[in-house]
């Protein structure tokens, strides 16, 4: 039915995780960078899905869910610290957030 | 070229455009509609492999609400262009090489694992939405569970975070 290799969905995974690691590291916006973290979550969902498609076995489809609600979770909470940190520090430069106390 | 296959081109080529176009932008709202478009065609991937039920909470739970979040957070917060000072240019010069190693540690663990995959590979097509839930509520029920306290805690963690100071 499925005529693309396993190895095809690998490769652009890991360039899409490699990607955001790059976005991570080099983006200066609090912002952007907790933009990159949902971009290498979605890479390991499609290697999780790539792989359960491969295997014939569904457990890998169970995980991405799980992976995607706790990312919903942690978006909110983590722009509820964004939106404080902003606030406080009139600033969304990652180097101006670089003491936890104000 | 199978129809298929072209398919997956063309997704997965947007999909990598998308992740590029975050990097390059320098607005944080150009960059959120980058990752939607990445979110998007990830969606369609997913579909291709069969897995309807991923694509559309995909398309719900991470286009529709975690991006949308994020759009209202950038604009409550009125977010600018980005600016670079020199330590930009430091985390640059530390951040190339260790990419790179990265990169190439994930290409061998992919070259390496690749003809054990196909190997095990078994074409059992399987009604992804029913075996899902199946396995959701018997096998994995305790975590799934534990899921709705952490989205609980989430909710609260939000609500404690946003609210002014007295």
């Amino acid at each position: 039915m499925n005529m693309i290799p396993t190895n095809y969905y690998l490769v652009l995974s890991a360039i899409l995780f490699g990607l955001g690691v790059i976005a991570f590291v080099f983006k200066r916006n609090i912002i952007v960078i907790f933009m990159s973290i949902e971009l290498m979550l979605n890479a390991v969902n499609l290697a999780f899905v790539a792989f359960s498609q491969a295997m014939g076995k569904l457990d890998g489809q169970v995980f991405v869910l799980f992976v995607i609600v706790v990312a919903a979770a942690e978006a909110t909470v983590g722009l509820g610290i964004i939106i404080l940190t902003a606030r406080n520090r009139q600033s969304l430069n990652i180097e101006r957030v670089d003491l936890l106390k104000l | 070229m199978t129809p298929q296959l072209g398919i997956f081109c063309v997704l997965a080529a947007l999909s990598v455009l998308g992740a590029l176009s975050l990097i390059l932008q320098k607005h944080p709202i150009h960059s959120a509609l980058s990752l939607i478009v990445v979110m998007v065609s990830l969606a369609g991937l997913y579909l291709l492999m069969g897995a309807e039920f991923v694509a559309a909470v995909q398309i719900i739970v991470y286009g529709g609400a975690i991006m949308v979040l994020f759009v209202f957070v950038i604009m409550l917060l009125n977010a600018g262009v980005e600016e670079y000072t020199n330590l930009s240019k430091l985390a640059g010069i530390a951040g190339i090489p260790l990419t790179v190693a990265l990169a190439g540690f994930i290409a061998a663990a992919i070259g390496r694992s690749g003809e054990a995959v196909q190997a095990a590979a078994q074409t059992g097509a399987v009604s992804s939405t029913r075996g899902i839930s199946t396995m959701l509520f018997k096998d994995f029920v305790y975590p799934f569970e534990l899921t709705s306290v952490l989205i609980l805690v989430a909710i609260l963690g939000a609500i404690v975070l946003a609210q002014r100071e007295k």
